[in-house]
């Protein structure tokens, strides 16, 4: 595209960020800070992620993105159409062709491959931001390792719920060291980050930070002995492609109490419906709304 | 006394700008020791505390505490990472005021587990077990261990400080007017409970009040400080009952007798 270099950003902006790639990668879950640039989109939607993919993309890279799982909303649609115009790489829906998938909220339900990179956009890289304001102190006590308070959290949760009631931005450990915040991602998707063969990438744009976890690194949620990680999903099955272990999206289909439940990972679903998987197609009966 | 000090500090000087709030100070305890420093508002009591916890630097001196492997560790010299790992573990800080300890919105349990979670207990049961335990221990019931802190009384905002204190069992606690702005009745439960509980523990406390009932109640020694001089030392009854310095005797003819 004229006017512009490629991926939008200019050379210079990119090799500061890839600096800040290659020191994020070298110390798994550490937040780097860099120079985020005025992205041409509202903080909040992706300014970090957008600058990282700029940095990693290439020529020869198929790009997808995906919104909360789903390929189609305006997010996704939007930095997709970006990439396509200021880079002119091509474009994918099919989580199997894709070698960088740009996410908000949610990890493909199909595993990832060594191929591929994986950027998160983080809108809060700080785990221990509601627990201590000042960034000075999460500094000190993510250098000291000081992880004791986090657990604070759990446990008032198991107090007040009976079980660890936090359903998204689960604080994970990363190769034993780091506690790290892996942006708002259910926690249903906490254990793909475990072992992952494709190499994952975080960027926040507002907070300017960027943070790493190298493939086959070590992630573990937090959790107590006596009350394990465990995750959780909608208890039924996808309306469209019947599918009973991908996360599932509530949709209300009227104002009468109808909802449907259909997989939020729209290419799965679809590839599981072209392979001739069906769900039951109609919203799930209201029940007990009298 | 045969036995090795716990904390020994000698020739402590501090300025705040002109003003003199620490001159050349020397003060030991012994473990188990309960040493009172008093003197008025201003005398530097609280910045001797603050020096000898290592939460400030002195301009000069040095502060030496005894581990419990009987290794001597230079307080202001020590890394960062160890004197905060003692802080969390082998010694303990109360606050004047609870609200500047505690965690405000975080439950009662949740505020006296902290300090084990943090020394790496990941066991939710034995944490909380332990938590209803030392709320019974400074007299809460044990029922409101998941209520908040802030439905609960001033006096029990302090006790509940103790108790997230005490619950690693520290050594040393260092207390800041722990009594401070209770009122008469809640004062003397409060310390009641402080001097049954330093006693069975045989914790080492370093105790900073400006009331020498507080003084007399609590400490076996104690310090009286003048503009940041240590002008008189020894035996809490001794100095109380018999003292020898000009300003000892003006604080001790100053109380009124009850």
């Amino acid at each position: 595209m004229n006017g512009y270099n490629f991926a939008y950003l200019d050379e210079q902006t990119k090799r500061m960020i890839r600096r800040a790639l290659l020191k994020a990668v070298a110390i798994p879950g550490h937040q780097v800070p860099f120079g985020s640039r005025e992205m041409p989109l509202p903080y909040g939607w992706g300014t970090g992620g957008i600058q990282v993919t700029a940095s990693v993309l290439g020529a020869a890279d198929t790009l997808k993105v995906i919104d909360q799982g789903a390929d189609d909303t305006t997010n996704a649609v939007s930095i997709r159409r970006f990439f396509a115009r200021t880079a002119g790489v091509a474009t994918t829906t099919d989580t199997n062709e894709a070698t960088i998938i740009q996410t908000r909220h949610r990890i493909p339900e199909k595993a990832l491959r060594e191929d591929q990179i994986i950027v998160y956009q983080v809108p809060q890289p700080e785990p221990l931001s509601k627990l201590e304001p000042s960034r000075a102190e999460t500094r000190r006590m993510h250098a000291l390792a000081e992880y004791g308070s986090m657990h604070v959290r759990l446990y008032e949760d198991i107090t007040r719920f009976g079980h660890v009631a936090i359903s998204y931005d689960y604080p994970v450990m990363v190769n034993h060291r780091y506690l790290m915040a892996p942006s708002p991602i259910p926690a249903f998707d906490n254990p793909k980050m475990h072992m992952m063969p494709a190499l994952q990438l975080f960027g926040a744009g507002r907070e300017k930070r960027i943070y790493a976890i190298p493939p086959y690194t070590d992630v573990r949620s937090l959790d107590f002995d006596d009350h394990p990680f465990r995750t959780t999903r909608a208890p039924q099955c996808c309306a469209l492609c019947g599918a009973d272990d991908s996360y599932l999206d509530e949709v209300v289909t009227d104002d009468q109490g109808g909802r449907m439940f259909v997989c939020s990972d729209t290419d799965h679903c679809e590839t599981r419906q072209a392979e001739g998987h069906t769900g039951t197609g109609e919203p799930v009966v209201k029940e007990a709304a009298e | 006394m045969t036995e090795e000090t716990l904390l020994s500090a000698r020739g402590l000087s501090l300025h705040f700008g002109k003003v003199p709030a620490l001159v050349n100070v020397d003060a030991d305890l012994w473990p188990g020791e309960v040493l009172a420093v008093v003197g008025e508002s201003g005398s530097g009591k609280t910045t001797l505390l603050n020096v000898l916890s290592g939460r400030m630097r002195a301009d000069s001196g040095v502060t030496w505490y005894r581990d419990p492997q009987s290794r001597l560790h230079d307080v202001h010299a020590m890394p960062a990472p160890a004197l905060r790992a003692l802080h969390r573990s082998d010694w303990g800080f109360v606050h004047q005021n609870p609200r500047d300890n505690l965690r405000m919105s975080v439950s009662a349990g949740g505020n006296v587990g902290e300090r084990l979670m943090a020394a790496g207990n990941r066991h939710y049961g034995n944490i909380r077990e332990a938590a209803i335990d030392w709320l019974a221990q400074v007299e809460i019931d044990p029922a409101r261990v998941d209520d908040m802190p802030r439905t609960f009384s001033g006096g029990m905002l302090q006790r509940l400080q103790i108790a997230r204190t005490l619950v690693t069992h520290p050594r040393l606690v260092f207390m800041d007017e722990p009594t401070g702005g209770l009122d008469v009745s809640v004062q003397a439960r409060l310390l009641d409970l402080i001097r049954s509980l330093v006693a069975r523990l045989n914790i080492a406390v370093v105790l900073v009040t400006h009331d020498l009932a507080v003084a007399r109640l609590l400490a076996h020694r104690i310090m009286v400080m003048q503009r940041g001089e240590v002008v008189e030392t020894g035996l809490t009854d001794q100095v109380l009952d018999d003292p020898q310095h000009a300003y000892t005797q003006l604080l001790v003819s100053s109380v009124l007798q009850a």
